[in-house]
């Protein structure tokens, strides 16, 4: 039988997963909750000197990279078995689709923060 | 002096081909005792109320496999579920989800059947030995390592429960990996590149979503989603490193 | 001459057919949450690239109340996400033996979601000491 080429796609799927478990409910919590309505953290955290040095550094850099292009090709692979799922059977669509938005997010945040020189 | 007799209802979803186009449901009232499994209530429909209605069993003790069907909707062994868990409300029995009926509470066995031959499912020595040089030796923990998987009864019952295989059923499906794994997993055995061929392939590990509920309904305690799901690791690890690993491309 | 004619039953509609499916799609639907999540920080990297007033706007829009609804059910579901990913670990994971003795599932679900504290309890008291 032929090999699967799922193993690429698996193994971002489950480091997207992996780190989305581990860290995922602090990240929504700080971003989205605390800061925005200033609870427990100074309220320029996420100012805009602070997120630019951050993403200066390429330890920034990397963190904000792995985030968001892991969380979009775990979500991308859920999200194409979610529609085989339901029974949506225009394969070939549906990876287009959801593979190739992860792959954009991807090269755009990875564009960016290459472009947020120091 | 013999038990007062209750009567239970029960369902069965009837499929002659000869005459229905479709299944249908047809309602029996059983009487039953306290000890008396779903199977025996058929049995009992067969022998007194309807000769017509048929249905596999044969050891009528949780061994054999055959007299696996759908009571109420869950993937169930009939002759290891009692009548009584159902009264007073009654039950419906159908035949194995995601097969096809070929008779009223019969599936078709032939996909798995086939499925199983193709993973070789028997010890393919790693070193032949001869009778004077004694028995394969193992310890008892390269015995755990399969012991699990290798208490299948071929019952069908995780196919029931598994939606891939029954969204595509060229899907191999939980049972025949984990006999796949149970005897790759045997530190007896020397067949793994052989078998790890199918295991790799859409059809074989990465089939699987990790639904989860074979493991929940298999009624020997085998976790066909722990055999297959271990095994996506291994595939991923032999995908990327096989054309620098010796004899990897080939797996 | 064969009588066969056996009957192939639909899918449709095959998730609610039991609880655990349903609990299952549950899980893959997390997926859409994270998805969405990771766009609105995508837009925020970008914004952070246009400039100081670009990312000001952003932040701005992130106090609008409906921001904090999205938030609130974003966290519940990144929640179920952390749970449910280590409840079907053990599931994943190789057979373990420590000790000589076998390393039971509710070890590891626990292990996992012990590792997720932690975790994220270290992120939240490092960005609090960072700014
Ligand atoms: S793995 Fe369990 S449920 Fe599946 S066929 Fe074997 S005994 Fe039956
Ligand atoms: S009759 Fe043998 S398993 Fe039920």
């Amino acid at each position: 039988m032929k090999r699967s080429n799922e193993p690429i796609f698996w193994s971002l799927f489950g480091a997207g997963g992996m780190l989305a478990a581990l860290i995922g409910p602090a990240l929504v919590f700080i971003t989205g909750i605390a800061v925005p309505f200033g609870l427990f953290f100074k309220p320029d955290t996420m100012s805009y000197a602070h997120m630019l040095a951050f993403s200066q550094s390429w330890a920034g850099k990397i963190f904000v990279l792995a985030v968001i292009a892991l969380f979009l090709w775990h979500a991308a692979h859920r999200i194409h078995i979610l529609l085989h799922d339901f029974g949506v059977h225009a394969v070939t669509a549906v990876r287009v689709l959801c593979y190739g938005g992860a792959f954009a997010g991807t090269v755009i945040a990875a564009y960016t923060l290459l472009m947020i020189k120091a | 002096m013999a038990d007062t007799e209750k009567i239970i209802e029960i369902q069965v979803l009837r499929y002659r081909p000869e005459q229905d186009k479709e299944p249908v449901l047809q309602s029996y009232k059983v009487p039953f005792t306290d000890d008396m499994s779903v199977l025996q209530g058929l049995q009992y429909i067969k022998d007194y109320l309807d000769e017509t209605v048929s249905f596999r069993w044969s050891c009528r003790m949780a061994i054999c496999g055959s007299c696996g069907m759908m009571i109420d909707g869950k993937p169930k062994l009939s002759c290891k579920t009692f009548l009584r868990e159902y009264y007073p409300q009654g039950l419906r029995v159908e035949a194995l989800a995601h097969m096809p009926i070929e008779r009223d509470l019969i599936v078709s066995v032939e996909d798995f059947v086939t499925k199983l031959e193709s993973i070789k499912p028997y010890i393919i020595p790693k070193e032949p030995r001869t009778l004077e040089q004694g028995e394969y030796l193992q310890t008892p923990q390269q015995r755990d390592m399969y012991e699990q998987f290798s208490s299948c009864i071929n019952c069908m019952l995780c196919y029931a429960a598994c939606p891939q295989y029954g969204l595509n059923p060229k899907f191999t499906g939980p049972g025949v990996l984990a006999l796949l794994h149970r005897y790759n997993a045997d530190s007896r055995d020397g067949g793994q590149a052989e078998r790890l061929g199918l295991g790799y392939a859409d059809e074989g590990f990465w089939g699987c979503t990790a639904v989860g509920y074979c493991s929940e309904v298999c009624p020997k305690g085998v976790d066909p989603a722990n055999a297959i799901n271990q095994n996506k690791m291994n595939s991923a690890i032999n995908y990327f490193t096989r054309f620098v690993t010796p004899g990897g491309a080939d797996k | 001459m064969s009588n066969r004619r056996p009957y192939v039953r639909s899918m449709d509609g095959w998730w609610k057919r039991d609880p655990y499916f349903i609990r299952y799609m549950a899980r893959e639907v997390t997926a859409v949450f994270v998805a969405a999540y990771a766009v609105l920080l995508l837009v925020g990297l970008v914004r952070l690239g246009q400039g100081e007033a670009a990312f000001n706007g952003w932040l701005q829009y992130l106090k609008t109340p409906w921001m904090l609804v999205f938030h609130l059910i974003v966290l519940a579901v990144f929640c179920y996400h952390t749970w449910s990913w280590f409840n079907i670990m053990p599931k994943t994971m190789p057979i373990m033996f420590v000790g000589g003795k076998r390393v039971q599932p509710g070890a590891i679900t626990g292990t996992g979601l012990a590792a997720s504290v932690i975790a994220c309890l270290a992120v939240l008291f490092i960005v609090r000491g960072m700014s």
